[in-house]
């Protein structure tokens, strides 16, 4: 068996096209996948034209100048501004792709701000113009708008909750008010309580005056006590709903181990299914595959020599891709030797897989074309995440994804690649997938011959 | 079961024995084979004995393959037996049989090695004389012409030295002179002491290199014996003597209604 694959290694070595893309393609999609993890998205381009005379920028909020401009900050940070003067030039701009988007601030929206803080209904509102070329895009741009103008309404949020929390402590507890340069003393509750409870002292018990007096307390008591609770209310209404996440499935896989993760299993299919399969098939199209099995090799030693070959490359180059990766994104070196038993497990199964189809397909072109038409769907279903379908979409996604090693090979990479999730169940899950379709391609052999 | 009776020769009708009567050292008796519904081979019996080219005829689909590939072990017989084989079955399949990204020396290597020849070397060697492929011997058989292809190809069908070589067609696809080139060497190896038998659609190669013919047609074995009684038989039921043998051949199927 030896010799037969240090023959195939050495055809394999003669096929400079075949070698030139086993090596290159881990490099190019280290780089690739590199590149997308640690660059993550730049911020779009956005055409800002503010209408808002300068001197209109602040409202007065409690006797308090807000500006409304700083408020939005959060809207400019998420985008590159890029300042426009007219309507006209952030339409065109828009038009000749130059932003994704126009913001426009319309000159009357502190006024409407102003307005909505004493009652009024007319909400303040911007303009947004931006192209729909794809539905992608629009989802991207709605998306990101919206998201950004929530920031700027939670700013605004807070800083009209505290003045208003500001107002209901100097009602409870009383203290100086300004407004338009002059100054107030606030009596507050609290003390109209304590001057009330004085006052009632020196009325006779029992008279009207007395009776009268000690519902004004009870009044002021009462609603000493339940402003108290109208700071806890405002506050809730800035942040009315809080997220606090508990991990149920699964281990917290850093983005990066993930993306490493995927791109080595996907590598590992297509190399070690496409050479699998197709060194299988070429004993045949070689008309040598009668002379081997006449004695010299065993069929099931002949599948396992191939096995053997595919994982051996597949394995080299998974290594070179990981290896490549790490110069992008945090791997774990300590685990090394676990990054070859996940790489070394997943190849054998992909392996074992590949020659159950070249036996099945029987010509290289053939091998290879069903070879790279079955990776893509498997690639997919291996990476549907749970509730992105129905329950029963789901269940029967799962079961066809446990019945190829691409779900577990990308199980047992995240797990040495992350230190979370345990090894050994993807490992029995590769290896016994191995043994099945090694036995299937051993079953399809009976057909190989003629 | 279709007739026999067209077989002319006892010796070849008694499965087992060499229709010259040496001991043959390659013996099949009544081998039957189907494919599906299909009878490839009904009853086919054959012999050789050391030392003997024996020629298999027959038109297209005769059976000829089926039973080179039954007598060389690659597939079962449905029916009959192989009554007497040695350990070693040379075959040669129509397709050269050999590796084009590898060179001449590098195919006799490999397949010395899965033969485990005691010494690889010293074989290769040999079969590069025996070949005379000596000068390619560094070349990639995919470079090789047609005849040197199968040259190559019938040498790794020698390296296990088996004192019966099967060959299927051996030279489909050759120029004359490849084709003489190829016959003397196989006339050599047969002069050594191996037992050929070759499949061939070439009557005139049958005739001119065959010790023992054997007819095939539609999976019936309709004639063995020498090609000289072919002629002969076919003469008395014509009743026409002489002739081409290409042309007694064809008379003979058409009497059988072939």
């Amino acid at each position: 068996m030896r010799w037969l694959l240090a023959k195939d290694l050495r055809i394999l070595r003669r096929s400079p096209f075949l070698v030139a893309l086993l090596v290159l393609y881990p490099i190019i999609i280290a780089a690739l996948v590199g590149f997308a993890v640690t660059s993550g998205p730049g911020k779009p381009r956005v055409a800002i034209l503010n209408l808002v005379p300068p001197a209109a920028n602040t409202i007065s909020l409690g006797g308090e100048k807000v500006n409304v401009a700083k408020q939005a900050q959060p809207l400019y940070d998420s985008v590159e501004p890029i300042r426009v003067h007219s309507r006209a030039e952030a339409l065109q701009r828009v038009r000749d792709g130059d932003v994704l988007g126009a913001l426009i601030i319309p000159p009357d929206i502190t006024q409407n701000l102003q307005a909505a803080t004493l009652g009024g209904t007319k909400p303040a509102r911007l303009q947004f113009l931006f192209n729909a070329e794809d539905p992608a895009k629009q989802s991207f741009v709605e998306n990101t708008l919206k998201a950004r103008v929530q920031d700027a309404n939670t700013a605004l949020a807070k800083k009209f909750t505290r003045v208003a929390a500001d107002y209901i402590r100097l009602l409870s507890t009383g203290g100086t008010f300004s407004i338009i340069g002059s100054s107030f003393n606030v009596l507050g509750l609290q003390r109209t309580e304590a001057i009330l409870q004085q006052v009632s002292r020196s009325v006779p018990k029992g008279s009207a005056a007395a009776k009268q007096l000690a519902q004004v307390i009870q009044f002021a008591t009462l609603a000493r006590q339940n402003l108290g609770l109208a700071n806890g209310v405002l506050s809730a209404v800035g942040t009315p709903i809080r997220i606090d996440t508990t991990i149920v499935k699964g281990g917290k896989t850093p983005l990066g181990a993930f993306a490493a993760a995927v791109a080595v299993a996907v590598t590992l299919m297509f190399v070690t299914l496409l050479l699998a399969a197709g060194a299988l098939a070429l004993e045949r199209e070689e008309n040598a595959f009668l002379r081997l099995v006449r004695g010299l090799v065993s069929q099931t030693g002949l599948l396992v020599e191939k096995v053997g070959l595919a994982t051996i490359c597949s394995a080299a180059v998974g290594l070179i891709l990981l290896v490549g990766l790490s110069f992008f994104v945090a791997l774990p070196w300590s685990r090394f030797g676990l990054w070859v038993i996940a790489v070394a497990a997943g190849a054998l199964a992909f392996g074992a897989l590949g020659v159950a189809m070249g036996a099945l397909a029987r010509e290289v072109r053939a091998a290879s074309l069903l070879a790279f038409m079955a990776s893509l769907p498997i690639a997919v279903l291996g990476l549907v995440p749970s509730g992105a379908v129905s329950s029963g979409l789901y269940d029967l996604v799962r079961v066809v994804s446990a019945a190829f090693p691409f779900k577990a090979t990308l199980d047992a990479l995240k797990a040495a690649l992350s230190q979370t999730g345990g090894m050994s169940g993807p490992l029995l899950h590769l290896i016994l997938l191995a043994v099945v379709f090694t036995a299937v391609a051993r079953l399809a052999l009976r057909r190989f011959a003629y | 079961m279709a007739h026999r009776a067209a077989s002319t020769s006892a010796a070849a009708d008694r499965a087992g024995a060499s229709p010259h009567g040496h001991e043959p050292v390659l013996a099949a008796r009544d081998l039957v084979k189907r494919y599906g519904s299909r009878e490839a081979l009904r009853g086919v019996s054959v012999a050789a004995a050391p030392g003997e080219l024996v020629a298999v005829i027959g038109p297209n689909g005769a059976g000829k393959t089926t039973l080179l590939t039954i007598l060389a072990g690659i597939q079962p017989a449905d029916g009959g037996q192989v009554v007497t084989a040695p350990e070693r079955v040379g075959w040669v399949p129509q397709q050269p049989s050999l590796y084009g990204k590898l060179t001449v020396a590098e195919n006799l290597r490999l397949f010395a090695r899965l033969e485990r020849r005691p010494d690889v070397e010293g074989t290769v060697e040999q079969m590069l004389d025996q070949t005379a492929l000596a000068d390619r011997a560094g070349d990639l058989a995919s470079t090789l012409s047609g005849g040197n292809k199968q040259r190559l190809n019938i040498a790794i069908g020698l390296l296990a030295e088996p004192p019966v070589l099967l060959l299927d067609e051996p030279s489909a696809a050759l120029d004359p002179r490849q084709r003489e080139r190829l016959w003397e060497f196989i006339g050599g190896l047969a002069a050594s002491g191996t037992a050929v038998i070759y499949a061939t659609h070439n009557v005139q190669e049958a005739e001119r290199f065959g010790r023992q013919v054997v007819v095939l047609a539609d999976g019936e074995r309709l004639f063995a014996g020498s090609p000289g009684e072919l002629e002969r038989v076919v003469g008395e039921r014509s009743g026409e003597a002489g002739g081409d043998f290409e042309a007694a051949f064809v008379e003979f199927l058409r009497q059988r209604g072939h």
